[in-house]
C-alpha cells in the first residue's frame, strides 16, 4: 500500500531522511516510531504530497507521490500534528467543508457525514462549534474528517499527542475499528513507545534511518530475554561484580545498573545470593521498545512532551497488569 | 517490493475518478460559503466594522461639514458631509475587503489552510475562493451604510442603488484580491500590521474618499491617480451623488490631465487591477510550500 525506496530529504546541509526503505501492506497499522527530530514528520510528509522528497522514490496506493501528487491526495486521509479544525464552524460544517473539497459525492455527503459522526461518537455535538470541544474530541473530529473521503491510507502525525492516557486509549480504540470496518491502511508515527505495542509492525527511526522494522514482539525479541535493573548505593563496585561472577555487563545510569538476561526468573535469586555490594532495589520486567530503542542507538528516548509523572504511571500500569 | 500482500480487510474501493474542473468550481463554491458563514455567525465583528464608519461620518464629516460651511461646494452645491458620504461608503469597502482576504494568514496561523491546501484540488480555486468570500464580505459591509443616506442628506432611488452594487462589486474585488495576494506572500500575523501602516491607511487618505483629487500638489495628484482605490470610490461617489440636486455631479471626477474620466473606464480599470492582483495571488498560492 505504501512503498518507499532510498528516500532523501535534505535541508542545505541537514539530512533530515537519510535513504528510508519501507513496505507498508494494504490494512495493516504501521508505526513509525523515534524520538523527536528523528525524520519522522518529514517522512510522513514526504508519503503525503507535502514535501518533495530530495531523492528517492515513493508510492503510496500505487501512485508515485511526486508524478501524481493530487491522485495521491484522493487517496489519503491526513491527520496533522497541529490542529487543522475551523474552530468557529461546527463539527459537522467542518466535515461538510472536507466533503466538498474532496469531492464526495453530493447524494452521499450527508449519509458519510453522520457515519463517521457516529463511528468516532461525535454525533450528539454535531451541531457545536468545534471551539467548544475538548483536545481528544478534536482529535476524535480530525480522525472522521480524515476517512471522510473514504482513503486507502490514513495518515497520522502524533495522533495522540498532548492527550491524557484514557483519551489516547480511545483513540486507539477509534483506529482499531475503523481498520477492522473500513479496511483503511494506518500509517501514524509517535513517539510513545507504549503507543507503538498496538501498532502491527513497527519501524523504528533515529537520525534519519530506520534501525529496526518488525512486528512488536520481533523488535523486543532482539532485546536478549528479560530486563533486571537494581539500583545500589555502590554501583561501581557492584558492577564489577556482576560482571566478575555473573558474566553479565550492565549498563550503568548513575545507582542505576540495567542488565539483558536470557532468563530473569533464574537471574534474579542468583544475583540477590552472591552480591556483596548493597543492593536497594531490584526489578525484572520483559523488555519494552524503549529498551530495544536503547540497545540500538545507545540512547533512551527522551521525550519532552511526556511529563516524568505520566511516564511513572505508564510503568507502573504495565507492573500492576503483569502481576495479576 | 512491488508486491502488494495484503493482510487484514481488503482496502477500500478505488475512488472514481473525479473531474478536477468542476471539483475546483464546488472548491471556490465551498471557501467562498465557509467565509460568509463566519461572517454572518461573527455578529460583533459585523457591529464593530460599522462603528468606525459612523464615527468618521459623525464626528469627523459633521465637524468638518460645519467648519468649512459653504466654502467646500465649489458651485456644485454639495456639503462636505454629503461629499464624504460615498468616500465613508468606499472606505468601509477597502478595509473590510483587505481584512477579509487577511483572513487567509489567520487561517494560516492557526492551521486551517493547511487542510485547504492538501485537498485535491486547484490551488486557483483557493485563491479564488478567498477573494470572493472577501468580496461579498466587503460589498455588504459597503452597502450596509446605504441606510444612512437620509441621514446625511443624500436622496437614492432604486436605480441609483442597482447601479451601486455592480460598482461596490468591482471596488471589493480590486481589493479583496489586493489583499489576497498579500496575504499569500505572508507567513505570519506580524506583517499585518505592517500592511495596515504602509499599504491600507495610504490607500484610504489618497484614495479621495476624505477630499476632492483635484487642485492638489503635483507629488500628490500623481499618487492619488497611482492608487487603485480612487477609481473604485469615484464612480461611487458620482452614482450615489446623482439624485441630489447636485450641479454637475462629474465635475467632482477623477481628472487625468484635466480629462474626466468616463465611470465605465474608472470601473474597468478596477476590474483590472483586480484580475490582475488575482492572478498574482493565484501564482503564488501555486507555490509549494
Amino acid at each position: 500500500m505504501i512503498e518507499a525506496k532510498g528516500l532523501v530529504k535534505k535541508y542545505g546541509d541537514l539530512e533530515a531522511v537519510a535513504g528510508i526503505d519501507l513496505e507498508v501492506y494494504g490494512g495493516e497499522i504501521f508505526g513509525f516510531l523515534g524520538p523527536n527530530g528523528a525524520g519522522k514528520s518529514t517522512t510522513i510528509s514526504m508519503l503525503c504530497t507535502l514535501l518533495t522528497p530530495t531523492a528517492g522514490i515513493a508510492r503510496v496506493a500505487g501512485i508515485d507521490v511526486v508524478r501524481d501528487p493530487a491522485a495521491v491526495r484522493q487517496r489519503i486521509g491526513l491527520v496533522f500534528q497541529d490542529p487543522s479544525l475551523d474552530d468557529q464552524l461546527t463539527a459537522r460544517e467542518n466535515l461538510e467543508f472536507h466533503a466538498f473539497v474532496y469531492s464526495v459525492p453530493a447524494p452521499d455527503r450527508r449519509r458519510r457525514i453522520d457515519e463517521m459522526l457516529n463511528l468516532l461518537q461525535l454525533a450528539d455535538r454535531a451541531s457545536s462549534a468545534v471551539k467548544t470541544f475538548s483536545g481528544g474530541m478534536k482529535r476524535r473530529l480530525e480522525i472522521a474528517r480524515g476517512m471522510l473521503h473514504q482513503p486507502q491510507v490514513l495518515f497520522l502525525d502524533e495522533p495522540t499527542i498532548g492527550l491524557d492516557p484514557q483519551t489516547r486509549k480511545s483513540i486507539w480504540t477509534h483506529l482499531n475499528e475503523l481498520r477492522d470496518t473500513k479496511g483503511v491502511t494506518i500509517f501514524m508515527t509517535t513517539h510513545y513507545m507504549d503507543e507503538a505495542e498496538y501498532c502491527d509492525r513497527i519501524a523504528i527511526i533515529d537520525r534519519g534511518k530506520i534501525v529496526a522494522l518488525g512486528t512488536p514482539d520481533e523488535l523486543k525479541a532482539m532485546v536478549g530475554g528479560d530486563v533486571v535493573t537494581i539500583t545500589s548505593t555502590a554501583p561501581g563496585a557492584a558492577a564489577k561484580e556482576i560482571e566478575d561472577m555473573l558474566g553479565v555487563k550492565p549498563a550503568r545510569d548513575n545507582g542505576t545498573l540495567r542488565m539483558e538476561v536470557p532468563d530473569g526468573k533464574a537471574f534474579v535469586p542468583r544475583l540477590v545470593r552472591e552480591l556483596s555490594a548493597p543492593v536497594d532495589t531490584v526489578t525484572l520486567r520483559r523488555p519494552s521498545l524503549d529498551d530495544v530503542f536503547l540497545k540500538l542507538t545507545g540512547r533512551a528516548i527522551r521525550d519532552e512532551e511526556v511529563s516524568a509523572r505520566d511516564r511513572n504511571r505508564a510503568m507502573a500500569s504495565r507492573w500492576m497488569g503483569r502481576r495479576r | 517490493m512491488t508486491v502488494e500482500t495484503a493482510i487484514g480487510p481488503v482496502a477500500a474501493a478505488q475512488p472514481a475518478p473525479v473531474d478536477t474542473r468542476a471539483a475546483s468550481l464546488r472548491a471556490i463554491y465551498i471557501i467562498w460559503y465557509r467565509d460568509i458563514l463566519r461572517y454572518w455567525r461573527d455578529r460583533w465583528r459585523l457591529v464593530a466594522s460599522l462603528a468606525q464608519p459612523l464615527l468618521f461620518l459623525v464626528v469627523f464629516g459633521s465637524g468638518l461639514s460645519s467648519s468649512l460651511g459653504g466654502a467646500f461646494g465649489r458651485g456644485t452645491g454639495i456639503s462636505y458631509i454629503q461629499f464624504m458620504y460615498p468616500g465613508i461608503i468606499g472606505m468601509s469597502i477597502l478595509f473590510s475587503a483587505i481584512f477579509g482576504a487577511m483572513s487567509i494568514v489567520w487561517d494560516r496561523e492557526f492551521g486551517f489552510l493547511k487542510e485547504v491546501l492538501v485537498a485535491p484540488i486547484d490551488r486557483w480555486a483557493v485563491a479564488i475562493g478567498k477573494a470572493l468570500g472577501g468580496t461579498t464580505q466587503a460589498m455588504i459591509q459597503g452597502l450596509i451604510l446605504l441606510v444612512l443616506a437620509p441621514f446625511v442628506g443624500v436622496n437614492l432611488n432604486l436605480l441609483t442603488v442597482l447601479e451601486l452594487i455592480p460598482l461596490a462589486a468591482i471596488l471589493a474585488f480590486g481589493l479583496a484580491s489586493f489583499g489576497v495576494a498579500i496575504a499569500s506572500m505572508m507567513k505570519s500575523l506580524q506583517g499585518f500590521q505592517v500592511v495596515m501602516n504602509f499599504l491600507m491607511m495610504p490607500m484610504f487618505f489618497l484614495s479621495g474618499a476624505l477630499f476632492p483629487l483635484t487642485n492638489l500638489p503635483g507629488w500628490m495628484t500623481l499618487l492619488t491617480r497611482l492608487d487603485p482605490a480612487s477609481y473604485g470610490i469615484d464612480p461611487i461617489r458620482r452614482v450615489v451623488l446623482s439624485n441630489s440636486g447636485v450641479r454637475n455631479v462629474d465635475s467632482l471626477g477623477l481628472t487625468i490631465n484635466g480629462h474626466v474620466l468616463p465611470v465605465s473606464l474608472e470601473a474597468g480599470i478596477m476590474l483590472a487591477f483586480g484580475a490582475v492582483l488575482l492572478g498574482i495571488a493565484v501564482v503564488m498560492f501555486q507555490r509549494r510550500d
